[in-house]
């Protein structure tokens, strides 16, 4: 059988009625179309979140107290009060744990901060130089809170480019300034680099100071709200882990994991959530899409079912030229198949350059990923042939006496 | 030798709901190699009835056809197909060309089912168009020809594969009188270059150009005789 004929005669019968050609074309367009731009962003804004959430570390493991129990009421996570400056000394120092690399002990809490007349509500940490490296924060100008800081505690402060704009304004170098924490006198001596977050613990809208004055002088506790952990490598955040949580028990002079009063929890954790959240959200969008692409394949059954009443004639003639029914229903479903992988390709193309602007206005990072531009293509292929296969079975089985008849 | 149409007491029963209509009853006749023989009669005669069974566009619900020593009757749809495309040609009442298909492909595309090579079907397909004499015009399309121009396209498509009978369906009905004389010359033509042609007709003077007719009526044959014209020659 000659393929190459039947294709040229295939492409033959879609030109000839072009206005139809486009419309039924014009269905799948938008059906992977829309595929295409949802994954896309789908994908995109999963990126974000884990570029993100990397941001902030990585193989980190962050020990937080429990919430207290209050009458067999157990409080918000993270109000504990029992995880203490000498557990997180344990953890770097104990030989039981072994696969630690870095420990920052950590206490955080709200306050006015104030410069001049202007003032902001803003994030205070207490930290330790460990903190830096831990957290990956990058230094601006100046130098981040050091050892001296700690066992001194000095009154100095690292501040985030937020606080240092929203106290000095644009532009104006902070260090060496002073400004005040809850009234009290600190010495500016570093800016950090500008991360991009947002919302609650925003790195660029926090402000820095030793955790020994955090604790003594700004907000009068002996505890720690949590301890951040860098394990060795990726593969031992898990023993890691418990081995944290075994010397913690055992420090509590708690028996078992379920009495535990903290919880440890690794960024791996953090993402799987966050991924599983938007995986969701994509596969929910890309399901909505589906059904556009739906649409779009019953309105190519359609177009190929009036075709085949209006060639109804032709088929016939073709019947009694000798042509076999297998040929007949590929001619058929090589037309439908045309069809829909044009509007595969033309959606492609249509779906990235639209996923490309709605990432630029969404100020996400932009990704097409190969499979699914692949998979769009052989979908469509396939929309071609399961909605081609009727209108194709249909015409194959035209009597020829009926066909050359029909009028 | 075995005739290359041998039809052995036909029937063809249409059933239509509990109502049955005979629309051939017992037909049985043979048709020699080379010959060329009208099948005439009134409308509702069973001659249409008659004309698919022999192009194998149908069965008949008792008896035998054999096409050139073939057993037709047996056969499958795909079967059927085949002897369709390489052992009849089919020449229709309404031309039956593909629109906005050039006359060169329109005769090629017999010669695309029966798998003939490429360059050997446009050959082909140039030599018989200008047989039926349309040598000039193989690049137009149906519509930019007249009625007589579209039927010798037909009848040359008709002839691609070599086929042992070529089966005409009231040929000339569709086409001004003045061209269907042309028409049936062609015919002629080819009787004399020995194809065998059954035409079905109910006009006596299109019957005329054939050397034998056969009469139906009410799906039997009432009268098989030589052609008036052959016959005046031969006193």
């Amino acid at each position: 059988m000659d393929y190459k004929e039947i294709l040229l005669e295939a492409l033959n019968s879609l030109a000839t009625n072009k206005l139809r050609t486009g419309l039924a074309v014009l269905g799948v367009v938008i059906g992977i179309g829309s595929v295409i731009a949802l994954v896309s962003l789908g994908q995109g804004s999963q990126k974000s979140v884990q570029n993100q959430i990397q941001s902030l570390g990585s193989n980190l493991l962050t020990v937080s107290p429990r919430g207290r129990n209050v009458g067999g009421v157990q409080g918000a996570g993270g109000t504990g009060t029992t995880l203490t400056l000498d557990d997180a000394l344990a953890i770097a120092s104990s030989n039981k744990v072994t696969l630690v690399k870095n420990v920052s002990p950590e206490y955080s809490g709200r306050a006015q901060v104030t410069a001049g007349r202007n003032n902001t509500n803003t994030q205070v940490v207490g930290v330790y130089p460990q903190y830096a490296e831990i957290r990956k924060v990058q230094m601006a100008k100046g130098f981040f809170i050091t050892k001296r800081d700690v066992d001194g505690m000095t009154y100095v402060a690292v501040v985030g480019p937020q606080v240092a704009s929203d106290l000095f304004g644009e532009g104006v170098d902070p260090v060496g300034k002073t400004i005040r924490i809850k009234g009290i006198a600190f010495r500016i001596v570093g800016e950090t680099q500008a991360k991009g977050g947002q919302g609650f613990n925003n790195p660029d809208d926090t402000v820095y100071i030793p955790l020994t004055t955090a604790q003594r002088q700004v907000f009068g506790v002996d505890h720690l709200n949590s301890i951040a952990v860098e394990a060795k490598s990726e593969d031992a955040m898990t023993e890691a882990q418990n081995q944290i949580g075994y010397l913690l028990l055992e420090r509590h002079k708690l028996k078992t994991p379920q009495d535990a009063d903290f919880t440890i929890f690794s960024q791996a954790d953090i993402l799987s959530t966050a991924s599983s959240i938007t995986g969701t959200f994509t596969t929910l969008l890309t399901g909505i899409a589906a059904i556009s692409l739906l649409v779009g394949g019953i309105g190519i059954m359609n177009i190929m079912l009036v075709t085949v009443t209006e060639r109804t004639r032709e088929i016939g003639l073709r019947k009694a030229l000798g042509a076999k029914r297998k040929l007949i229903i590929f001619q058929f479903l090589l037309e439908s198949a045309i069809l829909t992988l044009m509007g595969g390709v033309i959606g492609i193309a249509f779906g990235v350059v639209v996923s490309y602007f709605l990432s630029q206005a969404m100020n996400l990072p932009f990704v097409v990923s190969l499979w699914s531009v692949f998979l769009s293509f052989g979908v469509s292929g396939l929309v071609g042939i399961i909605f081609g296969l009727y209108p194709a079975q249909k015409a194959a089985s035209l009597e020829p006496i009926e066909a050359l008849r029909y009028e | 030798m075995m005739p290359i149409i041998r039809v052995s007491d036909i029937r063809k029963v249409y059933k239509n709901d509990s109502v049955e209509t005979v629309a051939l009853d017992g037909v049985s006749f043979d048709v020699k190699k080379g010959e060329f023989l009208a099948i005439m009669g009134p409308s509702g005669s069973g001659k249409s009835t008659l004309m698919h069974i022999l192009g194998a566009l149908d069965k008949p619900t008792s008896g035998k056809y054999f096409l050139d020593g073939k057993e037709i009757s047996s056969l499958n749809e795909d079967q059927l197909a085949e002897i369709r495309n390489k052992r009849i040609g089919f020449v229709f009442q309404a031309f039956n060309l593909l629109p906005r298909t050039t006359a060169l492909k329109n005769v090629v595309l017999p010669m695309v089912y029966g798998g003939v090579k490429k360059e050997e079907r446009l050959e082909k397909a140039r030599q018989l168009l200008e047989m039926v004499g349309l040598a000039d015009r193989i690049d137009h399309t149906p519509s930019q020809l007249s009625g007589g121009q579209q039927q010798r396209v037909a009848i040359a498509r008709s002839l691609t594969m070599d086929p042992a009978l070529i089966l005409a369906d009231e040929p000339t009905g569709n086409i001004a009188t003045s061209q269907a004389q042309e028409i049936m010359n062609i015919f002629v033509d080819l009787h004399k270059r020995g194809h065998t042609i059954v035409m079905i007709t109910h006009e006596e003077d299109i019957a005329s150009y054939a050397e034998r007719v056969i009469y139906l009526r009410d799906g039997k044959i009432i009268k098989d005789t030589k052609s008036r014209k052959i016959s005046k020659k031969l006193v």
